[in-house]
C-alpha cells in the first residue's frame, strides 16, 4: 500500500508535467488548429538554453533561467508561428504536420550536434529530501513540481477566464471569424497561445529536465506522451489535458510496477487506441459537430 | 492514354531495366531500395493522396509484412504464399484498424496509426522467442523464381522491377476504375461524395486496407533485400519517413511517391559528405520544401504547367489551363 501510494504521487508530478506539455498542445490545436508534432523537442530544448548559459556562458542559474524563458518565448513562441506555421496555415493540417515533425528532428539533431549526445544532469530546484507521510517516503521534489504545475494551470485558467485578453483568446479558438467581426485583434490571440505554449513549455522543461536529465532525445517520449495525454482528456479542453495529463503519469508509474516493465509504454498507447474507439471526444471533451 | 505518355513509360521503362548494368552492387542495393520504398510509399499514397486519411503507419505494416515472410519462408513454405499471407493480413489488420478509426474520421486515424506502429515496434521487440527481440532475425532467404536464384543483386533487382512494375500497374487500375475515382470525389468533398452516393466509410477503409497491403509487400521485399530485419527498422520514424516521401514527390500524383521515393533514398548518399549535418540539412530543406509547395515537387510541376497555359491562353480560367 505503501510503495502504491508513492508511485501514486511520484506518478502524479510527472503527470502534471506531462500535463503542461499536453495543455500547449491543446491551445494550439484550439487556436490556429496546429497540430505540433515537435511539442517534445519544445520540451526538451529549455533546459539546455539554461544549461548552455551557466556552462558557456559563465551565467548565474537565476540569469540564464531568465535568459532561457526570453529566448524560448522568442524562438519556440514567435519565431515558430512567423517563420513555419503562418506561411502553412492556409494549407491545411497536413504540411503543418510535416513540418512540425522536421523541425522535431532539427532541434534533437541541432542540440545532438552543437551541444552534446550525453545525458546532463540539470541542476534540481528543491531538495531530494523525502518527507515521511503515513509510512510512505514522498520526495519534496515530486511534492514542489506538483505544486509548481498545477499553479500554472490554475493561473493560465483565471488568465483565460477572468481576463479581457483571455476572453478574447476564448473567442477566437472557439470562432475566429465571428471574434474578427467582433473587433477581437484575431491575430495577436493567436500569437499569444504561442507564446503561453512556449511559456509552459519552458516550465516543464525545467522541472522534468532534473528528473530525466537533459538529452537530445527526451522530447520523443515526451511529445508521444503529450499527444496521448491531451486526446485521451479531451482535445478541446484544457481540463481535459490536465485529466489526461495526470491520468497518464499515473498509470505510466503503476503499469511499470504492477504490469509489466518492458511493455510500460504499451498501456498508454492502449488507453489512447480505446479512447479513441469508445470515447472519441476524450474524457472530459465535447463533442465536435461535423460541419459541412 | 496519350502517345506521348506511353512512350515516356516506355522510356522510364527502358532506364529502369538498363540502369542496373551501369552500377555497382551497393549502387544496385540503393535502386532496389529504392522500387521497395515506392511500393510503400505507393500504398501510402492510395491512402492519403487519394483518400484524404493520414496514416503514420506504414512501417508498421512493412514489419508485419517482414517478419511474417521471414518466419514463413524460414520455416520452409513457399516463398509466394509467405508473400500473398503478408499481403493479406496486411489488408485485414488494416481493415480491422481502420474500421472503429475511421468511424470519427479526420486526424483521428493518424492519432490511432501513430499508437498502432508504437504497439507494433513494442510487441516485435520484446516476444522475442519469434521475432529475436533487438537483434532482429538474420538470414532471410531470397526467393527462386522459376528455378532461378536470386541471390546476386541483379538478379534480385529485377525481381523487385517486375514486382513494383505489377503493384503499379495495379494501383493504376484501382485509381481508373470506379472506386478509384470514388476515392478521389472523396478527397475533394466528402459530403458532395457522399450525397452522390458514396459510402463515405466503406471507400476509405477500403483505401487505407489496400494502401496497408502495400505496405506489407514493401516489408516483404525489405526482409528479402536487407536479409536481415529488426524492431528498429519499423519504426515510428521509418513510418515518416514513407509519409514524406509521399508528401515530398507529392501526394494524390501518381509518380509523386516513386519520386519521393527516389529523393529521400538518394538524400543521405548525396548529403553523405555532410557526415552529422545531414539530419539538420535534411529537415530544413523539408520545412523550406513546405513553406514553399506544400502539395509537393509534382504540385510544383503542375503550378508552372498551369501557368504556361495561361500565358498561352490569357483567356482561359484558371480552371481550364488546369485541365
Amino acid at each position: 500500500m505503501n510503495t502504491f501510494f508513492q508511485l501514486f504521487v511520484s506518478g502524479l508530478a510527472t503527470g502534471s508535467i506531462y500535463a503542461l506539455a499536453a495543455i500547449g498542445f491543446t491551445l494550439l490545436w484550439q487556436a490556429s488548429q496546429t497540430i505540433n508534432f515537435a511539442q517534445g523537442e519544445f520540451i526538451m530544448l529549455p533546459a539546455f538554453f539554461v544549461l548552455a548559459g551557466t556552462q558557456f556562458l559563465g551565467l548565474s542559474f537565476p540569469v540564464a533561467m531568465a535568459i532561457a524563458v526570453v529566448l524560448s518565448l522568442l524562438l519556440l513562441g514567435l519565431g515558430f508561428k512567423r517563420i513555419i506555421i503562418d506561411p502553412l496555415l492556409p494549407h491545411g493540417v497536413l504540411p503543418i504536420v510535416i513540418a512540425t515533425i522536421a523541425l522535431g528532428i532539427l532541434m534533437k539533431e541541432g542540440v545532438k550536434q552543437f551541444y552534446t549526445a550525453e545525458a546532463l544532469p540539470f541542476p534540481a530546484l528543491f531538495s531530494d529530501r523525502t518527507l515521511n507521510v503515513l509510512g510512505a517516503a514522498i520526495s519534496v521534489q515530486d511534492i514542489a513540481v506538483l505544486l509548481i504545475a498545477l499553479g500554472a494551470v490554475a493561473l493560465l485558467q483565471l488568465f483565460l477566464n477572468g481576463t479581457k485578453i483571455g476572453r478574447c483568446m476564448q473567442a477566437t479558438a472557439q470562432n475566429p471569424n465571428v471574434a474578427e467581426i467582433l473587433g477581437v485583434p484575431v491575430r495577436r490571440m493567436i500569437l499569444y497561445t504561442f507564446l503561453i505554449n512556449a511559456a509552459l513549455a519552458f516550465l516543464a522543461s525545467i522541472l522534468i529536465s532534473p528528473i530525466y536529465l537533459a538529452k537530445f532525445s527526451n522530447g520523443e517520449t515526451l511529445g508521444l506522451i503529450a499527444f496521448i495525454a491531451a486526446i485521451v482528456g479531451g482535445f478541446n479542453q484544457i481540463r481535459g489535458a490536465l485529466a489526461g495529463g495526470l491520468l497518464i503519469g499515473v498509470i505510466d508509474n503503476l503499469s511499470a510496477a504492477y504490469i509489466s516493465a518492458s511493455y510500460r509504454s504499451a498501456v498508454p498507447l492502449i488507453l489512447l487506441i480505446i479512447i479513441i474507439l469508445v470515447r472519441p471526444q476524450g474524457l472530459l471533451g465535447k463533442a465536435e459537430g461535423r460541419t459541412v | 492514354m496519350s502517345k506521348h505518355s506511353l512512350l515516356t513509360l516506355v522510356a522510364g521503362l527502358s532506364i529502369l531495366i538498363l540502369l542496373p548494368f551501369t552500377q555497382s552492387n551497393y549502387g544496385v542495393f540503393v535502386l532496389c531500395s529504392w522500387l521497395v520504398y515506392s511500393i510503400s510509399a505507393m500504398g501510402l499514397n492510395l491512402t492519403l493522396g487519394y483518400a484524404g486519411q493520414v496514416s503514420l503507419a506504414q512501417a508498421s505494416f512493412m514489419g508485419i509484412g517482414a517478419y511474417m515472410t521471414a518466419l514463413m519462408t524460414m520455416a520452409g513454405v513457399p516463398w509466394p504464399a509467405a508473400m500473398i499471407a503478408a499481403m493479406v493480413s496486411c489488408f485485414v489488420i488494416g481493415f480491422l484498424l481502420g474500421y472503429p478509426a475511421l468511424r470519427v474520421q479526420h486526424h483521428f486515424l493518424a492519432f490511432i496509426t501513430l499508437a498502432f506502429n508504437a504497439l507494433v515496434v513494442l510487441v516485435l521487440r520484446n516476444e522475442e522467442w519469434l521475432t529475436g527481440g533487438t537483434y532482429g532475425i538474420v538470414g532471410v532467404p531470397r526467393p527462386e523464381v522459376f528455378g532461378l536464384p536470386t541471390q546476386t543483386p541483379l538478379a534480385f533487382y529485377f525481381f523487385v522491377l517486375a514486382l513494383f512494375v505489377l503493384m503499379a500497374a495495379g494501383l493504376y487500375a484501382i485509381i481508373r476504375s470506379p472506386w478509384g475515382r470514388a476515392f478521389k470525389a472523396l478527397r475533394e468533398n466528402p459530403i458532395r461524395a457522399n450525397s452522390l452516393g458514396v459510402d463515405i466509410r466503406q471507400t476509405t477503409l477500403l483505401a487505407f486496407a489496400i494502401g496497408s497491403s502495400y505496405g506489407g509487400l514493401a516489408g516483404s521485399l525489405l526482409a528479402q533485400l536487407t536479409q536481415f530485419i529488426d524492431p528498429h527498422s519499423f519504426g515510428l520514424t521509418i513510418s515518416l519517413k514513407v509519409l514524406l516521401m509521399v508528401i515530398v514527390g507529392g501526394a494524390g500524383f501518381f509518380f509523386g511517391p516513386i519520386l519521393g521515393a527516389l529523393l529521400i533514398v538518394l538524400a543521405p548518399e548525396f548529403l553523405r559528405f555532410t557526415e552529422g549535418y545531414y539530419l539538420m540539412i535534411y529537415a530544413t530543406l523539408v520545412i523550406v520544401l513546405m513553406v514553399f509547395c506544400p502539395t509537393g515537387l509534382l504540385g510544383l510541376v503542375e503550378r508552372a504547367r498551369t501557368a504556361m497555359k495561361l500565358r498561352q491562353n490569357p483567356n482561359a480560367t484558371t480552371w481550364e489551363a488546369g485541365r
